[in-house]
This record gives structure tokens, C-alpha cells and sequence, in this order.
């Protein structure tokens, strides 16, 4: 294999192939992707869940994770939060020519792990090579996912209800934070780490529970938890948030203080908005603290009837209105 | 005994009952910000209001500094620096970011002298810094200058529009009755001292204090200032102690004065205000980018049917602006309060009830 | 305007703090501050220390707010 990615590698000649046989096939070798063939053929249930999702995160590698572990934590997680089990992947590459190939081998490499970590396979993959933008270090990737339906599991509704409760599965905010000092250069000791993870087996902790329901769930990534809450809100609830319940690493929170930056407004990659109704909220709690990633759940919030506002509550009684969050966030310095 | 939240809000309630209405100026963008943010308009008693003056330095740079940052940014082989706030301030139909996504080396610091490093990895390249701000920031950008000068780095110079409070707060509340009082910037006062708010009391006749930042700080000033209300006490309490002293911090004040001087300087929506700005002194004019690139201040035009002028001098509220919430959002902001997320636009849009 | 945040100094290293903010630190110039030790709280405003902090801040603005409470 050359030390450079090519056009040529883009060109599905020799060099493409090369590139499929030395870097693609040994990192995720199974019976669906072996054949190589254009669509994999898979074995499906009655019903499947489909998501995609493309990653041009920059720096490609950060403090907790890279480019490659988020484009498979972040896919199925999608999949996770709509009830379905993960199955298949599929990764699709656009790359610089003049990529260094051993940094691709450490991308698709943390592919491979992330991906056995949450329990599914590649099955298909795409390359594409584009000519040198600059600095011959770019590299994006699109996944798609396909999860299936466990039978007799309830799929949950999406559908926010009042009386429910918004439990948040971990501290929110460092993934987002950690991806902007690694960028940006900010100087923060030590890095702060990303919590980009796979939480398909945790979402699964809590839906394999008989008491346990759950009305909705999502994955707050860009525009943070501000961002889901508002979209979760409808005409007739609105969301009360207790502020000084959100979960938050010290480090996180600090780093947001100096940035004059509002934690409920970074992405995140490692935590889950659950909405459940009120009289589960202490099971579903106890089924995520049972688990490594949700140890630091918490009940952040309630659904009451309303006009579809998203609305903070202060430790001393005031109120401000929460509004969806726009843009890309920059740090606020005076 | 030790007084909570709790207690001082209903100090206030106590104190402001029967009161007549007081309407408090605050002058600082992370005031603004705070006040919205912890929510502290709703859990006060109907009769005292909060307004926002000209505190945020993004919506008091005026828009022909930013046309002149734009036309230095888009300069080939230039490294451009800025704090984030100065991103996405637009000029017309463009702005920093649009610059920079269109390929420009636009890069953000979080201090002055992230900028100096820059141009030292960079020799070959000019370097500009946006030294944007009050006298909390004017003395980093005195000491980038220092740096420079000292480590004969030549590449960098800075586009100025440092400013300072006290004469714009002058000339901005002489003979007007609408404000009764100023919530004066905690962390401009730590660098210029408590006294040098003593002319709000003693030449504006508006009792006033001095205010930290945390929504105990804020409700313990508006505490004070409703108690000089209502005992018709004319003064200027310095309610940040610990942080501002008497003195301030004359180390940086006189760092200030050394590289830079007092100028007039034009603030957006107020015009010119003599001697309310900061000009590099001659010794260190070859440090200025608009010499440097021999920019010439261009004039744009102020966007039509914006109040944000008449918001400045809290004479009007962001929701009586016809245009406010309707086709002025964060998205597409048409005057300077609505640009900075620290405007008074901005912050009742994004903290709207 | 400007954000200025309370952190305390753990090292110095020439004419730069090393701040703590809980849990973070970052590096900070002590170009305007002439008395600043290890261990000091400080205020931190884009990259200077602006001030070192009288540690009974508490203290005196709770006597400030004892005075008007007590005329209640």
C-alpha cells in the first residue's frame, strides 16, 4: 500500500482495489461485506430502522475519540433512540489526495473497535478521492445504519406527553467542548475528553425493563439538549427545565464559564434525552445508573400542558425562556 | 446572620414598595447577558426595570471599523485575529466569517497574545489583531504592543477601536431623565477603580454601584441602589469589593497610557464622543493596521428602520422596535444589539418570555 | 462587557500563571498584576490576570447588604 491516498485510489481501478484489500477488508471482515458486491444483502426482521449521518469533524482526532469513532457512535445511536437494535453499517470515504495512509489506518481502525464495541457490522463502504484542498488532510465519512426491531418490544411513540419527565442519561456538553479546545487551541489542562460512545446496549438496559416505558428519545448532538427539548416541545406542553440539575463535569462546566459558552447549547455524543412518564421516571433512572454510561443520569426536567415553550428554572424561582439555539457557538470573550 | 437570594429579593420587594418607578441602566454586555440569563427581570417588583446602555463593544464598534476589518481580512497573506464576538458582525452582506468560510485565515484567539504567537510562527505573513473593548481589555492589547516591541516582531499590528466608559456614559446621560440610576461594569471597574465612577453621583446627580456578575452580585447592587432610591441618597456604592478597589488596577491603567492615548472615537448608533477612545501613541503608529495597509475608512450605511441607536441610550426597549423578532433575528441581524450575542437585542430575543 | 473569571493561581512559570479553574487550568499572563503568588485567587479576563482577589469578598459584601437589610 502507498504511503499517500491518491486520485488514483478514487479511480476504482488497481490502486482502488488495493486500497479496499489492504485498509477496508482487514478491519471489517464479515460474511455480509466479504463478497464486495454493490448492495450487501442482509438478513432483516419485519420491521428495520434507517439512518445516515456524515462526519467532517476537524481536528480528525480529539481527546476521547476521532472522525472515525463518532461517524460510528453517532449513527447508531440514531438507530439506538428509535427503539431499534443496531445491525449494519455502512461507511462511505471522500478523501484529500496526499492523505497520509497511516492515518487512515488509525481511522479505520477506530471504525473496526467502535463498531464491535457496539455490536454491529460494515457491510458495505464507498471511496471517493478528491483532488488536494489544501493541507492533503481531509477526510469525510458518511454512514448508514440499519437496525431491527426486537418482536414484542414496544417502539417508542417520539411523542412528548405532560406529566412526563425528561431524564438525561450522563453529563452533558463534553464532546462538544472537548472538539473546540482540540481545534481551537484553547489551552485547556488537562484536554478535555469527548464522550462520544455507542449507548445502544444502555438504551437496551432500560427498554428490556417490563417497567419501564418510554415516550421518547433522542440524542442531543449539535444544538445540545436546547436543541431536542425545543424540538420535543408541541403547541399544547411546554418543558420546565430545573437548571441546576443538568449533569455537568466540573471541567466541562469551567471551560464553559471561561468561554462564555452555555452547556445546554454543545453537542454531545455520549448522552440520551429520555422523556418518560412520571410514574417510571424512578425505574428508567435506576435501569440507566445500572449502567457504565448512564451512571450519571438524571431527572432534569417535566412536561406540563402549555404553548410550546422550553422554559429554565433558576435555584432562586426566576425563569428564562429557552429559544432553538443557531450557528455554529464561538467563544465570547468580552 | 447571612442573607441569601431569597432575602434580597424580597429586600428589594420591601424597599421598592411605594416607591415610584426606577429605571436602572446597566452598561456591560455580560450584565446584559447575566440579567437574562438567571432570569432577574421576572422576580423584580413591577417598578423597577433594567435597561441595557452601550456596554457591549460589539454593538458600539462602529460599522466603518468593521468595513475597514473586513477589507484587511480579505487581503491575501494576511493571518486575521479576532475574538469570537467579532465573527459573524455583518458589514452589508458580508462579515469575518463569511470571509473565512470563503477561504480567508481568519482565526480566533482568546487573548492578544495568541496573536503574537501567531505572527511569530508565521514571519512571512502579516498579522492583524481587532483590539476591540473597554478599559478591561485596552491594557492586553497595550501589553501585545509591548511584546511586540520589545521582541522586534513586525509582522502583527492591530486594528483599534478600544474605547473607554466613563466619557461615553458622560455624554450619553447629561441632561437626560429617562435612567434614575447606573448598575455600573464590575469588570471595568477593576481596572479603572470604583472612584472613577464617582462623576456618576457627583456631576449626572444618578446614585449608582458597582456590580459583579453572579445573580446574587447583580440583585445585592439593585438592592443598594433601590435603598439610595429610596432615601434619596446620591452615591456610587462599590458592591464588587474583593474584586474593585477604590484604585482599580493601576498597573494595567498605566500600561494603558503608556503605548496608547485618549482620541475621539465614533460609536455605533451615538456618533463621535470626544476623548471616549484610545489611539496608539506616535512611537508605536507603526503598529496600527489601517496605516499599515493604508485603509481608508469607508462609510456604510446604517440599516433603515433599526432603533438600535435609541436602544443604546435605553430609551427604547428591544420589543419596540417594529423590526425586532420579525425580520431582525440572531440569524439576520440588521442593527449592532441584535448582531452581538451580548446586545440587548440579542439577549431578550434569545431569553424572550 | 467582558468575561472575567475567578480561578487560582497553582504554578507560576516566568511572567505566566498557571490558573485553576476547577477541574481545568489554563495559562494566563501576569503582565498587569505586580503581587500575585501561587495560591492567590485571581481574576482572569482573555488571557491576563486582571486582579488578585481579596479573599473576604464574601464577607464585606454580605456587611454591605447587612446595612440595608437592617433598615428594613
Amino acid at each position: 500500500m502507498d504511503d499517500k491516498i491518491t486520485l488514483a485510489h478514487g479511480s476504482g481501478g488497481e490502486k482502488y482495489r488495493e486500497l479496499v484489500r489492504e485498509v477496508f477488508l482487514p478491519a471489517f471482515s464479515n460474511e455480509y461485506f466479504d463478497p464486495l458486491n454493490d448492495a450487501a444483502v442482509l438478513d432483516g426482521g419485519a420491521k428495520i430502522a434507517m439512518t445516515t449521518d456524515s462526519f467532517v469533524v476537524k481536528p480528525l482526532f480529539f481527546p476521547g475519540g476521532d472522525i472515525g469513532s463518532l461517524a460510528v457512535s453517532g449513527t447508531v445511536n440514531d438507530l439506538a433512540v428509535s427503539g431499534a437494535r443496531s445491525a449494519y453499517i455502512s461507511v462511505g470515504m471522500i478523501i484529500e489526495a496526499g492523505f497520509e495512509t497511516a492515518v487512515l489506518l488509525k481511522i479505520v481502525d477506530s471504525i473496526a473497535k467502535t463498531a464491535r464495541e457496539a455490536g454491529v457490522r460494515v457491510v458495505t463502504g464507498d471511496t471517493k478521492v478528491i483532488e488536494n484542498r489544501g493541507a492533503s488532510d481531509g477526510i469525510y465519512i458518511n454512514t448508514a445504519g440499519v437496525g431491527v426491531f426486537e418482536p414484542d418490544r414496544p417502539i417508542p411513540p417520539q411523542k412528548i406527553e405532560p406529566g412526563d419527565r425528561i431524564i438525561v442519561s450522563g453529563c452533558i456538553a463534553s464532546h462538544g467542548m472537548a472538539v473546540m479546545n482540540a481545534r481551537e487551541n484553547l489551552g485547556f489542562s488537562p484536554p478535555i475528553e469527548s464522550d462520544a460512545a455507542p449507548l445502544g446496549k444502555m438504551v437496551r438496559t432500560v427498554l428490556e425493563n417490563p417497567k419501564n416505558a418510554v415516550r421518547a428519545m433522542r440524542d442531543p448532538t449539535r444544538g445540545g439538549v436546547a436543541a431536542t427539548l425545543c424540538e420535543w416541545v408541541s403547541q399544547d406542553t411546554d418543558i420546565v427545565l430545573y437548571e441546576n440539575a443538568l449533569p455537568i463535569k466540573p471541567e466541562v462546566s469551567a471551560a464553559c464559564r471561561l468561554l462564555g459558552m452555555d452547556p445546554l447549547f454543545i453537542a454531545n455524543e455520549g448522552v440520551i434525552l429520555f422523556s418518560v412518564p412520571e410514574n417510571c421516571a424512578d425505574s428508567v433512572l435506576n435501569s440507566l445508573k445500572s449502567t457504565e454510561q448512564g451512571k450519571n443520569a438524571a431527572v432534569i426536567g417535566e412536561v406540563k400542558p402549555g404553548s410550546g415553550k422550553v422554559i429554565a428554572k433558576t435555584e432562586f424561582g426566576a425563569r428564562r425562556r429557552i429559544v432553538m439555539p443557531r450557528g455554529e457557538l464561538l467563544p465570547r470573550i468580552c | 446572620m447571612r442573607y441569601g437570594i431569597e432575602d434580597v429579593i424580597n429586600g428589594i420587594r420591601a424597599l421598592a414598595e411605594g416607591l415610584g418607578d426606577v429605571t436602572i441602566m446597566e452598561v456591560c454586555g455580560t450584565h446584559t447577558h447575566s440579567i437574562r440569563r438567571f432570569g432577574i427581570p421576572s422576580i423584580l417588583p413591577s417598578n423597577i426595570k433594567l435597561v441595557s446602555g452601550p456596554g457591549c463593544p460589539v454593538c458600539v464598534t462602529a460599522q466603518e471599523d468593521i468595513a475597514a476589518a473586513l477589507d484587511i481580512a480579505d487581503q491575501e497573506d494576511v493571518i486575521f485575529t479576532c475574538f469570537g464576538d467579532m465573527m459573524r458582525v455583518p458589514c452589508g452582506n458580508a462579515s469575518l466569517y463569511s470571509l473565512y468560510e470563503s477561504g480567508r485565515d481568519i482565526r480566533l484567539v482568546t487573548s492578544p497574545l495568541d496573536a503574537l504567537e501567531i505572527a511569530k510562527a508565521n514571519p512571512g505573513r502579516q498579522v492583524v489583531y481587532f483590539a476591540i473593548g473597554f478599559e478591561t481589555t485596552a491594557p492586553h492589547t497595550a501589553a501585545l504592543i509591548e511584546a511586540a516591541n520589545n521582541q522586534k516582531v513586525e509582522n502583527i499590528s492591530i486594528l483599534n477601536t478600544h474605547k473607554t466608559m466613563p466619557q461615553a456614559l458622560q455624554a450619553l446621560l447629561s441632561g437626560q431623565k429617562k435612567i434614575n440610576a447606573l448598575l455600573c461594569p464590575g469588570h471595568v471597574a477593576s481596572v479603572i477603580g470604583a472612584n472613577a465612577f464617582r462623576f456618576v453621583p457627583e456631576k449626572l446627580n444618578l446614585p449608582a454601584a458597582v456590580s459583579g456578575f453572579e445573580a446574587y452580585e447583580i440583585l445585592a447592587a439593585v438592592l443598594k441602589i433601590i435603598e439610595l432610591c429610596r432615601y434619596n441618597r446620591v452615591d456610587c456604592v462599590n458592591m464588587y469589593p474583593g474584586v474593585v478597589t477604590a484604585d482599580g488596577n493601576r498597573r494595567a491603567v498605566e500600561l494603558m497610557y503608556r503605548f496608547m492615548e485618549p482620541a475621539d472615537a465614533v460609536w455605533r448608533g451615538l456618533g463621535i464622543i470626544k476623548k471616549s477612545g484610545l489611539k496608539l501613541r506616535r512611537e508605536y503608529a507603526r503598529f496600527d493596521a489601517l496605516a499599515r495597509f493604508e485603509i481608508t475608512h469607508r462609510k456604510p450605511e446604517e440599516p433603515k428602520g433599526c432603533i438600535c441607536a435609541r436602544i443604546l441610550r435605553g430609551d427604547k426597549t428591544p420589543d419596540e422596535c417594529a423590526r425586532f423578532g420579525k425580520d431582525c433575528t440572531p440569524d439576520t441581524p440588521f442593527g449592532p444589539c441584535m448582531v452581538s450575542s451580548e446586545g440587548s437585542c440579542a439577549a431578550y430575543y434569545q431569553y424572550r418570555d | 462587557m467582558c468575561l472575567a473569571v475567578p480561578g487560582k493561581i497553582i504554578k507560576i512559570e516566568d511572567s505566566d500563571a498557571i490558573v485553576d479553574y476547577g477541574g481545568v487550568t489554563k495559562r494566563a499572563s501576569l503582565r498587569l498584576v505586580d503581587n500575585a503568588a501561587v495560591g492567590d485567587l485571581v481574576l482572569v479576563h482573555a488571557g491576563f490576570v486582571i486582579q488578585v482577589l481579596d479573599k473576604d469578598e464574601g464577607e464585606e459584601l454580605q456587611r454591605l447588604v447587612d446595612e440595608t437589610m437592617r433598615m428594613l
